[in-house]
Parts: structure tokens; sequence; C-alpha cells
């Protein structure tokens, strides 16, 4: 059986590799050792489930997820609907009941994105708290929680028009009293797809020649809004993802295959472009939204 | 009716939304909503004779996505300029700040321009335009109407004025002439 340690912390910072971990792992029944896990974000969480996914299609059958021992981190991936979303992808043991959900600032629990009616579904479960948390966590307008909507609404449009493949999306408030003295909403994003790749490969793979991968796709989708569509006005959602996401000061970042293009501002080190990565399948975007300064 | 001929329609986005997709959608977002609710559009304008004035009220969405604005605005714009049969003029109303950047967005991808209005009883020209069309539209804006005897004197620039007809962002009577704002003509409907 192939042993995969999953790290003690789980998020933006380490999903990649991760990743590539799983990627390389042999054919056969994986285990995820995820018992010393203490501490995941919402990239953490979708990025097991993705991470599962592509392992069952590797060996045929659900890998096995041992379950983290902190309690703590239980309670989190309870609140946040981990188990619920994870029955479909791994074999694990009953976490037990963990008690009442206690007030949090998750926004969205783990939602799966397969068809039209999700996006609005997830759409709707954002009303019941993000003003509040937009509000009173990160210092923004009430009228934020519109432009918000949208930007979730067009990230999670994109597994549908594009992947061809079930995804999943969550996002949840916290601070970043050590990282970055402030609150931040972390938003994720993550299919099992085709990826950029495989998306745009019939519309402009010939434009590029040689040249055409994942980094080239992700900068053709991501900095020049090229679609699959030939109808100009498509291809718009990236875009304006990006430039909502600047106007926070925020932080996106997609993976897609072996590569990871990013929008990054100034308090963010990650780099605008990482490549060489291990081939794994679909997309897999970060958004972290920073609170405005001083509050 | 007046000398325009023509009677303006009121379409309320919100019900078409309700009664079009399903009663359960509360917001206008994803593509494949928008485009339902934007060919339950072109289905009433359909009736509606060889000329059509139409208000199109986003006052009840709470929140539309670049996607349906693309959908609900830019493409019902652009469709309606395709038609042989049909002259359709549309006045956009309900366009909030939540809702302004993605519709200004989608109508400058598409290099139309489109009548709204912003707050109550405000309207503005949104979109892309020169700005010779911008200063002869809030002229004419302002006005309400203008008589074709009056219009190298109050419109002196009458090349933008042809272009704001000829866009569909003014309206001249067939009859007398007049150019009229489109604002004018749909503010009493509710």
């Amino acid at each position: 059986m192939n042993v995969l340690p999953v790290p003690g912390s789980l998020d933006h910072q380490t999903i990649d590799a991760f990743f590539d971990l799983v990627a390389i792992s042999k054919e056969g029944r994986t285990l995820f050792d995820a018992r010393h896990l203490r501490w995941v974000d919402p990239n953490g969480m979708v990025g097991l489930l993705v991470a599962g996914t592509v392992a069952a299609r590797k060996q045929g059958a659900m890998p096995r997820l041992e379950l983290p021992e902190s309690t703590d981190v239980l309670g989190y991936l309870s609140r946040m609907g981990f188990f619920e979303a994870a029955k479909g992808v791994f074999e694990l043991d009953d976490p037990g009941r963990r008690g009442p959900a206690r007030a949090s600032d998750v926004l969205l629990e783990i939602t799966p994105i397969a068809a039209n009616v999700d996006v609005h579904g997830a759409i709707d479960r954002l009303q019941e708290k993000a003003g509040a948390i937009l509000t009173s966590r990160l210092g923004y307008p009430a009228s934020a929680v519109v432009q918000f909507s949208v930007i979730l609404s067009e990230v999670c449009q994109n597994i549908i028009e594009h992947a061809e493949a079930p995804g999943w999306v969550a996002a949840q408030a916290y601070n970043w009293a050590r990282r970055l003295g402030r609150y931040v909403v972390v938003i994720s994003v993550m299919d099992v797809g085709r990826g950029f790749r495989g998306s745009l490969g019939d519309e402009h793979s010939a434009r590029y020649g040689d040249r055409w991968g994942d980094t080239t796709a992700l900068e053709a989708a991501f900095l020049h809004g090229l679609t699959r569509f030939p109808d100009s006005g498509r291809g718009q959602g990236i875009q304006q993802i990006r430039k909502q996401v600047r106007r926070w000061d925020g932080a996106i970042t997609i993976r897609s295959g072996t590569a990871r293009i990013g929008q990054v501002p100034e308090w963010d080190d990650t780099p605008p472009l990482v490549d060489g990565m291990q081939p794994f399948p679909g997309a897999q975007i970060s958004i972290i939204l920073p609170a405005k300064s001083g509050s | 009716m007046t000398d325009v001929g023509l009677d303006p329609i009121w379409i309320d986005v919100g019900q078409v939304l309700q009664r079009t997709v399903t009663s359960l959608y509360s917001h206008l977002v994803t593509r494949q909503t928008g485009r339902a609710v934007r060919m339950a559009i072109e289905i009433q304008l359909r009736t509606a004779g060889e000329r059509s004035l139409s208000l199109i009220d986003l006052s009840e969405v709470v929140i539309i996505d670049f996607s349906c604005a693309d959908e609900v605005v830019a493409q019902l714009l652009e469709g309606s300029r395709q038609s042989r049969t049909h002259e359709a003029f549309f006045v956009f109303r309900g366009v909030h700040e939540p809702h302004r950047d993605q519709i200004e967005t989608v109508l400058e991808r598409r290099g139309l321009a489109a009548v709204a209005e912003t707050d109550p009883g405000t309207y503005q020209l949104l979109g892309r335009h020169t700005d010779g069309e911008a200063r002869m539209w809030a002229e004419l804006e302002q006005r309400g109407l203008v008589e074709a005897a009056e219009l190298g004197t109050l419109l002196p620039d009458l090349e933008a004025v042809e272009l704001l007809v000829e866009r569909r962002l003014a309206l001249r009577s067939p009859i007398s002439g007049r150019i009229h704002a489109l604002s004018r003509l749909v503010r009493h409907l509710h």
C-alpha cells in the first residue's frame, strides 16, 4: 500500500508539494495519513478531496484516509462539511459526532460544483453569512458581498464550462495575526477536469506551436483572457476576478498541470509563475482577500 | 402612443428569472441562467411589432455576475441589432452601483452602449461611446426631446446625433422627425 503523509500544515503554501507527491505515487491502494495534520485551510481541505479523487482514478478504488488526531482539526473539518464531501472520495472511519457547531467564520462550507444549480446554491448560501463577515472581519463595505458573490460565481463557472468534471468550492475567514496582522478570507475552488491546456488546446495550441503547454495555456487565459469560445464577449470571468482581487489588494493563483500562475500583491511572497511541477489534473484556484488596512 | 409610434414595454427581469428558470433562483448568476432569461425576453419582444422600446428592469435583482450581464444586457442589445424585421430600443433600470461594473464591462467588451437608470430618476450613457455622442446624449437627456428644425442649433454635432439614433441610444420619430431621449419615453413605467 502507498502511504502518503499529509503535511502537518496543509494550506495554499504547502498544497502544491502535496499534489506533486500524489502525482508521482505508484499505482495501487493509497493511504492518506492525516494523523499529524494540525492546520488546514480551504485549499488544504478541498485539495485533500482532489488528491483523493486523483488517487482513486489511479488505483481504481477509494483510497483510505487516516483521520487527524487533533480534535480541533476534526471539529473544524466537520464544521466545513469535509466529512460529508469525503464520503464519495475516501474510505474513512466514522469521525464521530463533533457536537454542535460553534459560531465560526465559515463563509461557505465545502460545496460540490458539478452543474448550474450548484453555483446558484453556493451563492444563496453565501448570502447568509458573507455580509457580516466581510464587514466585521475585513472592514469591507456592506455592498462588497455582491462583488464577492460575483467572484465566486465566475470562479465556480470555470469548473462547469471548462473542466468537464466535478469540483469543489469552500471559503473561510481567518485571523492571520502573525503572517499579516490582519484577517483574511481564503477561497478555494478546485476540480479534477482537463485543465487549462486541455480546455484551450483545440482553439489555441496551433498558434503557440511547440511552446504550447500548461504555462502558455495559463498565461493565455490568465493574462490575455483567451477562452475556447470564438465569441469575443466570452472569457471575461478570470479577467474580472483579477481586477476585483487587485482592488481588494488580494492574491489569486491558479495551478493547472505542471504550472501555477498568480497575481500577487506586495504582502505576498508567492512567485507569480511556477512551472516544472508534477503533472496534475484539473485546475486549482486559490484567492486570498485581506482585511482593509487598519481594520 | 406618442409621435414615436410605439408603446413602451416594462420587463421585470426578477420576475422573468423566477418564471422562466425556476422560482428557486433569486440571483442572476451563471451563463446558462442568463441565456434562459435573455431568450424569454426575446420571445416576449417578438409580439411587439416592427418597433419596440423596452424598459429592462433589474431593480429586483440583487446579484448579477459578468456572464449574466453579458447574456441579459450585451447579447440582448447585440442580437436586437441583427434583426432585419424588428427595431428594438432598450433602457435598463436598476443599474445600481453593485451591478454597474459588470454591465459596463460587458458593454465595453462588445463595443456597445446603453441608456441606464443608475439611480431613481438619473439616467446615464454606459459602455463605449465617443465624447461627441456623450455630449449630444447629455444635452438631449436634459431637454427630453428636440424638434427636427432645432437639431443643428440645440444638438450641433449632427454626426454624433446620427450615431446615437443609429445605435438606438436616441429615438427619431418617424412622423415628426423629433429626436426623443429614451428615458422620457419610459419614465412613467412601473
